[in-house]
């Protein structure tokens, strides 16, 4: 309990830093500063951005799963691996690649395009999942009742793909409240890039900081509604049994269509910035290949996103813990709580920690450690809502039957929940390593002087006019995310008890 | 259990084996890092070679080390701040945070790169010019000033990055020397006439490839690309305003030590080499092209020297102004 208290505690550090500001702001002119056209404009393109994809996340990535999971479409796996393959792409270097091919996605109908087709992924993955897990005995039966193939989809299916959906879409919205890297390419403004543009004029610090507190409204905003439509349902199991293996749907004369969108939808996520990185590695005046930095690059995000990874799954899992075993208000605030920090952006985070850690943890400044601890603030929702799906399917009932058994809580926690939850907390961990390659601001402002990561090198190099010099950094870092993508792709369609990110 | 995983946890940490830092014992000085990574590292490596001193980067932007120092505040490890533009100089400034440069140093370059109080001093410099399409236009055909871009006439064949700190600069420049009024109709015809980009290559890959006839931009990005291989830039030219226009502004790097740092000396002496004749020829000499401020040292042909440029006389210290940022969010250019 102390423990999920104390995580939680230390995920709500940035947000301490904004409200402080914007109390020392003061609120007549914190009034002044957000009430003004330019904040409803931004309020305005925020609002159509997030929901808009989370709109279009859900239809591309319930759409891929049924077709995936629930048709007789040809090479299946095959499809599966590469619809989930956007995510080792990340979002700055989509936007990259397409900006640095065509000006035409700069504006709302290109930025939603573009963050839509780097998102789906974090839909459609707990989807598939929940789709694999479920009892066909159920759409029998609705089948028996004479249900035709859409109302048993929509009255039986889609009830139970629910949790999936609003949790996938939870993360597609606070990945979107705080992106920034994408946006500014496809000069898209939203609350966080007006947030940095705050930053960079020589007076406005705190206003900046100020405004992020309405990201903070924002997140909050969706946070409820997701638990209000979510409900208190339960959604373990104790066995699978030996359900049947599902009818699949014949596409018929529809297969070659189908093929032929899903095949357009990975063109244009995967194709566009894989070809355009490759143009500017074959083109680019400036390319080159400095081996050494390359690896010694590599070799940083790596071990960062492994450690980062390990620390943030573990302090995922006593606020999991209690937002499951322990189910009140108190541990649901517990849990919310951590996902704050993920709707702020980068650059107010790492400011936070900065002013925090400078004065609190003096010799820790700058030092590996606190990188990590800053990476672990920032991802935790990644790892909590991963370890949460699979603590949720992990039945209580079992604990019950090994302390029956004379086994201790250390024993039961190591021999029965562990194994039953071990693939949610790699799928957390995945999405963690994924987030933590590509982080930018807390890496430049905390990381112990000289490090250099892949995601450091990259906008270093594409800042300074170099596409060709900056490839080879985007392409590695595409590389050393496919591992972590394929992990991901592979717990989703495990039939293991635990249903992938679902919740 | 979450303590097993606590210490495999901490021993993935400890053993990461590229996670380790090498840690010297001789004198250092920690430099925050704005100016481009490459081009300090050209320079750094010579000072450390004559004092003994080794330099060690954080290499970041303006605005995120800016806002970092200003954060840290007294217990920064910095001791050196370095930067693309003037005005993060002046967000760590108005903070209190820099000490005076030795007046050594100031001596070396040119009094209107130095701000009134004395705290930072710049040590390059990068000229406004406008890029323009050879097959589109004649030099005799560009207008005299910046300013001119707002006209009518120009509408649909301009291009510029709005983002940047760098062209906020410029519009800081207009502002101070045109009034609020001006710069506000400038603004507006420019947003009315001009394509956006995000970033000063971009406008010029635009301008090459005759999208657009003309655009705004510093003016080292077409000599690098020149010299690299012409790929983004042989379809054009540089013009440059000169006489005193808005347009020939040139904004400063510069360079400046915390009062927070305990090696005063070291640190006076890094910026000292910066601005010296040494320091200043090695940076002439890398592949910036961006213009040294110390009189001594000029860049090689086919750069227009530096002396022919014209520029207006700004106070360095009171660019980007919480006015420019609000004229250009009202023109609908942020």
């Amino acid at each position: 309990m102390a423990s999920g208290v104390a995580v939680a505690l230390l995920a709500l550090v940035p947000l301490g830093f904004v409200v402080t500001y914007t109390v020392l702001i003061g609120p007549s002119e914190a009034w002044d500063l957000l009430v003004r056209p330019r904040i409803g404009e931004l309020l305005w393109n925020t609002t159509r951005l997030v929901v808009g994809c989370m709109a279009a996340s859900l239809v591309i990535g319930v759409g891929c799963a049924w077709v995936v999971e629930r048709t007789d479409l040809p090479w299946r796996p095959l499809w599966h691996g590469l619809l989930v393959a956007p995510l080792a792409v990340p979002a700055f270097v989509n936007s990259f690649g397409w900006v640095s091919l065509t000006h035409a996605v700069e504006g709302y109908a290109g930025a939603l395009l573009i963050v839509t087709l780097s998102y789906y992924p974090l839909v459609y993955l707990p989807v598939v999942a929940s789709l694999r897990g479920l009892d066909p005995a159920l759409e029998e039966t609705a089948y028996s009742l004479e249900h035709g193939r859409w109302r048993t989809f929509r009255r039986v299916v889609l009830p139970q793909l629910r949790p999936a959906m609003l949790g996938g879409c939870l993360l597609v919205g606070l990945h979107l409240l705080a992106e920034f890297g994408a946006l500014q390419m496809l000069r898209f403004p939203t609350f966080t890039t007006a947030i940095y543009d705050q930053y960079r004029s020589t007076f406005n610090g705190p206003a900046a900081n100020m405004i992020a507190g309405v990201l903070v409204l924002c997140c909050a905003l969706l946070l409820t509604a997701e638990l209000r439509l979510r409900g208190h349902r339960r959604y373990s199991r104790v066995a699978h049994g030996a359900a049947r293996p599902v009818e699949r749907q014949r596409l018929g004369r529809a297969r070659w269509p189908v093929a032929g969108l899903l095949a357009a939808l990975l063109a244009l996520a995967v194709g566009v910035p894989t070809y355009s990185l490759l143009h500017w590695l074959s083109v680019g005046s400036s390319t080159e290949f400095p081996v050494g930095e390359l690896l010694a690059a590599a070799g940083t995000s790596l071990g960062l996103g492994a450690a980062g990874a390990a620390l943030t799954v573990v302090l995922a899992l006593p606020v999991a813990w209690l937002a499951i075993r322990y189910r009140s208000l108190a541990s649901t605030a517990v849990e919310r709580s951590t996902y704050v920090a993920n709707a702020l952006p980068g650059i107010v985070v790492a400011l936070a920690l900065v002013t925090v850690s400078i004065r609190v943890v003096q010799p820790a400044y700058q030092t590996f450690g606190l990188l990590l601890v800053a990476y672990a603030i920032m991802f935790l929702p990644r790892a909590v809502v991963s370890v949460r799906a699979a603590l949720e399917q992990a039945p209580l009932v079992l604990d019950d039957v090994a302390h029956s058994l004379g086994a201790g809580p250390l024993a039961t926690a190591r021999r029965v929940t562990l194994p039953i939850i071990a693939p949610g907390i790699g799928a957390g961990a995945a999405l963690v390593f994924l987030a933590v390659s590509t982080e930018l601001t807390a890496t430049l402002m905390l990381s112990p002087i000289d490090t250099s990561t892949l995601a450091t090198e990259f906008w270093s190099a594409s800042s300074s006019v170099a596409y060709g010099a900056a490839a080879p950094y985007a392409l590695l870092l595409v590389l050393i995310s496919i591992p972590a993508t394929i992990l991901l792709g592979r717990h989703a369609t495990l039939a293991a008890p635990a249903e992938g990110l679902a919740r | 259990m979450s303590k097993n995983l606590l210490v495999a946890c901490a021993a993935a940490v400890l053993t990461a084996p590229m996670l380790t830092s090498c840690g010297d014992d001789g004198p250092f000085i920690t430099v925050y890092n704005a100016q481009h990574e490459e081009l300090i590292a050209e320079v750094a490596p010579i000072f450390e070679e004559e004092t003994g001193i080794e330099v060690k980067l954080r290499s970041g932007d303006d605005l995120e080390l800016a806002n970092q120092l200003v954060q840290e505040g007294d217990a920064s490890p910095a001791d050196v701040f370095l930067t693309e533009n003037s005005p993060a100089m002046t967000l760590v400034d108005n903070a209190g945070l820099f000490t005076e440069v030795d007046q050594e140093t100031l001596d070396l370059i040119p009094p209107e790169y130095v701000p009134s109080d004395r705290t930072w001093v710049g040590f390059m410099g990068r000229s406004t010019v406008a890029m323009y399409n050879t097959d589109a236009l004649s030099e005799a055909e560009m207008p005299d000033s910046i300013l001119d871009f707002a006209d009518p006439e120009w509408e649909g064949r301009i291009s510029y990055s709005p983002t940047g700190a760098d062209f906020q600069a410029i519009v800081s420049a207009v502002l101070e020397m045109e009034g609020e009024q001006a710069t506000r109709e400038w603004l507006s015809g420019l947003a009315d006439n001009g394509t956006e980009y995000d970033g000063n290559d971009v406008v010029m890959e635009s301008v090459n490839s005759g999208e657009v006839d003309a655009g705004i931009a510093y003016h080292y990005y077409w000599y690098r690309d020149q010299k690299e291989s012409g790929e983004h830039s042989d379809n054009t030219e540089l013009h440059f305003f000169g006489d005193q226009d808005p347009g020939a502004f040139v904004s400063v790097s510069g360079a400046g030590v915390l009062a927070s740092s305990d090696k005063q000396s070291d640190a006076q002496e890094f910026v000292n080499f910066l601005a010296s004749v040494e320091g200043q020829q090695a940076i002439a000499d890398s592949y910036a092209l961006e213009y040294p401020l110390n009189p001594e040292v000029s860049l090689d042909p086919p750069v227009k020297p530096f002396a022919e440029l014209e520029p207006p006389r700004i106070d360095v210290a009171t660019l980007n102004s919480e006015p420019v940022t609000e004229l250009m969010q009202e023109e609908g250019l942020l």
